[in-house]
C-alpha cells in the first residue's frame, strides 16, 4: 500500500488524501524552482553570486548589479521558468484528455497555429500594428487552430483517435503556411521570425512576464478543477460517463485550458518544442498517473527543463547565445522517436 | 416497483433502426439477462438503458425518471454500467481503479471521506482481491481483471447493475467465477443486476428473468424455464435444438442439433446411469 497523507473533519464533509510520496516530490520541485531562479541569474557572461543575486532582488545591494539582475536577467529566467511550466501543463492536460502519450500541443498543430498567427502578424503587418499585440495574435491562432482541429474531429462527440489524426494533419498544413510566409517576407523580418519559431527567450522583459503570468494563475485552478475528472476519463468515453462524468463539455473545458497554455507560451517565446511532450512523462514516473499532482509536477518539470536549456544556450556558446529550442528539440526528437518505438505494438 | 424501464424506445445508426418501439420493465432486486443472436441490438438497448446511447425516440425512465433530462452524475449515484472490454491505463493498481468507482460521491471539498474508503474496503472484500490490491491490473489474470473493474462499479454503491457481456474472453472457470459473484451480489444485497450474455445455458442458470431481442424488438420475456423452448430458440438464434433438464440446477439447457462426432454406445451407458 502506497503511503497515503489524508485529513478528513468531524463529520466527514471535508476530506482530502494525497501519496505522500507526491506531496514530497512536489515540495522538492519547489526548491528546485527557487534555486533554478536564483543560480540562472547569477550565472552568464560575468559570474555573480547568489547571494549578491538574492541581496539585489531585494534591493540590499545599492543597485551595483541592478542592470544585469533586474533588467537583464531575472526576467529571463523567470520566463523561462513561466513558459516551461505553461507548456508541461498544457502537455500534461492534452495527453490526458487524448488518452495517449504521444500526444503534445507540438504535435497536435496547437502551437503551429499560435506560429503561424504569430509570423503572419510580423510579416504582414509589421510595422503596421504594435509589436505588443503579437502574444494576442499567437493566443487566437492557437485557439482558432484548435477551434479546427475540434469542428473536424466532431462526430456526435470528439473521439481522441480523430483529435490526433485531425490534428497531425493541422499541423503540417500550418507549418506550410509558415514556411510560405517567411518565403514571402524580406530577408530581415524572415531571420528574425525564424529566430522566433525556434524558441528564443533572448530579450524577455517584464511585460512578456506580464503576458503570461495572469493567464497560468486563471487557467491552473480551472485545469485543477475539471482535471479531476482525467482520471476517469482515461478508462474511455462509456465508463466515464457511468461514473458521472459529462465527458464531452470537460473534454472541451480541458482542451481551452490546454490551448490557451500552450498559446501564450508560444506568444512569448516562440515555439519550444517538445517541453509539453517530454515533461508529463518525467512527472508520470516521479507522481504516477493520479491527475491533480501530475499536473502540478508536468509544470515544474517543465520550468526546469527549459530554463535549464536556456541556460546551456546562453552560457555554452558565449559569446554566442543560440535559441533554447534547439536544445529542448535536440533531447526531444530522439524522446519521441524512443516513445514511437516503445509504442510500436500499441497502434 | 420497477426501477429501470423503457417506454417506445427506437435506437438507430444512420438510417435503419436497431430497435423499434421496445417497451421493457426491468424487474427490481433481479438479475435480468438479454440474450439474442449476434448484432440482433442487445447491447445496442443495455448501452441505451445506461445512457451511454441517445435513443432517437421514446424515454427511459430511473425510479420513474426522464434519464435524458437526470444529471450524469446523479444517474451514476443509482446506477453501474460496466461496458465491454474495459481496458485499464498501464501500471494502474486494482486499488486505484476500484477509488475512481467513488467519483460520483466526491467533490473538491469531498475527496475522500470515509464512506468512500469503506466502500472500496468492501468492493475489494467481495470480489476477493484485497490481497491484490496493490497489484497494476494489467499483471493480473483476465478473471481477475474483470473482477476489478466488477469491484470499480460495485465501489459505486449504485443499487442498479448493468453489465455488456462480463464474461466475454474468459475460460469456463472464470466465467462461473464472475457470475456466481455477480448471483451472490444479488443474493446478499438484493442488487438489480441487467446484462448481456452469450452463453444461453448459463443464462437460463443465473438469470430470475430473461429477455430474448429479436427483430428490433423482444421476441419473448419471462422467467427461463417458462420462456425457452425449442420454437424460441429456432426463431431468435435461427439454430435447431432439443431443450433438455439441467441435471444439476432443474433450469432449461439448450442442446444444439447441427453436427459433431456420436458415440451411440456411450450416450446409451449414460442414459442408463440416469
Amino acid at each position: 500500500m502506497r503511503k497515503m497523507l489524508t485529513y478528513r473533519n468531524k463529520k466527514d464533509t471535508v476530506s482530502i488524501q494525497v501519496e505522500r510520496k507526491s506531496v514530497m516530490v512536489i515540495a522538492v520541485c519547489v526548491l528546485l524552482f527557487l534555486v533554478a531562479g536564483v543560480v540562472g541569474t547569477s550565472l552568464g557572461s560575468d559570474f555573480i553570486s547568489p547571494l549578491d543575486v538574492l541581496r539585489t532582488i531585494f534591493g540590499l545591494n545599492a543597485g551595483e548589479h541592478d542592470f544585469v539582475v533586474l533588467t537583464l536577467r531575472l526576467p529571463r529566467v523567470l520566463l523561462s521558468l513561466l513558459v516551461g511550466a505553461a507548456l508541461g501543463m498544457s502537455g500534461a492536460l492534452l495527453q490526458g484528455i487524448i488518452r495517449n502519450p504521444l500526444a503534445s500541443p507540438d504535435v497536435i498543430g496547437i502551437t503551429g497555429g499560435a506560429a503561424v498567427a504569430a509570423v503572419g502578424f510580423v510579416t504582414l503587418l509589421g510595422g503596421a500594428v504594435s509589436i505588443k499585440l503579437l502574444p494576442l495574435f499567437a493566443v487566437m491562432g492557437a485557439m482558432v487552430t484548435a477551434f479546427i482541429i475540434y469542428i473536424l474531429a466532431w462526430k456526435k462527440g470528439v473521439s481522441p483517435i480523430r483529435l490526433v489524426l485531425i490534428g497531425i494533419g493541422v499541423s503540417v498544413i500550418t507549418g506550410a503556411g509558415t514556411t510560405f510566409m517567411l518565403i514571402l517576407s524580406p530577408f530581415y523580418t524572415a531571420s528574425q521570425a525564424y529566430i522566433w519559431l525556434t524558441g528564443s527567450i533572448y530579450g524577455a522583459t517584464w511585460t512578456d512576464i506580464r503576458t503570461i503570468l495572469p493567464v497560468i494563475i486563471i487557467v491552473l485552478p480551472l485545469a485543477m478543477w475539471f482535471g479531476r475528472s482525467l482520471n476517469a476519463q482515461e478508462f474511455g468515453d462509456d465508463l466515464a460517463t457511468g461514473l458521472g462524468v459529462t465527458v464531452q463539455w470537460h473534454r472541451s473545458a480541458l482542451l481551452l485550458c490546454s490551448v490557451l497554455l500552450a498559446g501564450i507560451a508560444v506568444s512569448v517565446a516562440g515555439t519550444i518544442g517538445f517541453v509539453g511532450l517530454i515533461a508529463p512523462h518525467i512527472a508520470r514516473k516521479l507522481v504516477g498517473r493520479m491527475f491533480g499532482s501530475l499536473l502540478l509536477v508536468s509544470g515544474f518539470v517543465g520550468a526546469l527543463l527549459v530554463c535549464t536549456a536556456d541556460l546551456i544556450a546562453r552560457t555554452a556558446f558565449l559569446p554566442l547565445d543560440i535559441p533554447a529550442g534547439v536544445f529542448t528539440a535536440g533531447i526531444g526528437a530522439p524522446f519521441f522517436l524512443y516513445l514511437l518505438f516503445k509504442n510500436r505494438n500499441h497502434y | 416497483m420497477s426501477i429501470l424501464e423503457a417506454k417506445q424506445l427506437t435506437i438507430s445508426y444512420g438510417a435503419d433502426p436497431i430497435i423499434e418501439n421496445l417497451n421493457l420493465t426491468i424487474p427490481k432486486g433481479e438479475i435480468t439477462v438479454l440474450i439474442g443472436s449476434n448484432g440482433c441490438g442487445k447491447s445496442t438497448l443495455l448501452r441505451t438503458l445506461a445512457r451511454l446511447l441517445k435513443s432517437n425516440s421514446g424515454t427511459v425512465l430511473l425510479d420513474g425518471e426522464e434519464i435524458a433530462k437526470l444529471p450524469t452524475k446523479e444517474i451514476s449515484r443509482r446506477m453501474s454500467i460496466l461496458p465491454q472490454g474495459p481496458t485499464a491505463p498501464e501500471g494502474l493498481t486494482v486499488n486505484q481503479l476500484v477509488r475512481q468507482g467513488r467519483y460520483p460521491h466526491q467533490t473538491w471539498l469531498k475527496q475522500w471521506s470515509r464512506e468512500d474508503e469503506r466502500m472500496v474496503e468492501l468492493a475489494l472484500a467481495s470480489t476477493h482481491l484485497t490481497e491484490l490490491a496493490d497489484r497494476p491490473v494489467d499483471a493480473l489474470s483476465g478473471g481477475q481483471r474483470q473482477r476489478a473493474w466488477i469491484a470499480m462499479t460495485l465501489a459505486q454503491g449504485t443499487e442498479t447493475l448493468l453489465l455488456d457481456e462480463p464474461t466475454t474472453y474468459l475460460d469456463m472457470t472464470h466465467q462461473i467465477d464472475i457470475l456466481d459473484l455477480l448471483f451472490e451480489l444479488n443474493e446478499r444485497e438484493g442488487r438489480t443486476i441487467v446484462m448481456v450474455l452469450h452463453d444461453l445455458n448459463l443464462a437460463c442458470r443465473y438469470a430470475h428473468h430473461i429477455v430474448a431481442v429479436h427483430n428490433k424488438s423482444i421476441y419473448a420475456e419471462g422467467k427461463p424455464e417458462d420462456i425457452i423452448t425449442r420454437d424460441l430458440v429456432r426463431n431468435v438464434f435461427q439454430m435447431e435444438c432439443d431443450i433438455a433438464v439441467d441435471p444439476l440446477f432443474g433450469t432449461p439447457t439448450c442442446i444444439p442439433h447441427g453436427r459433431g462426432r456420436k458415440l451411440h454406445e456411450t450416450q446409451q451407458r449414460y442414459t442408463q446411469m440416469a
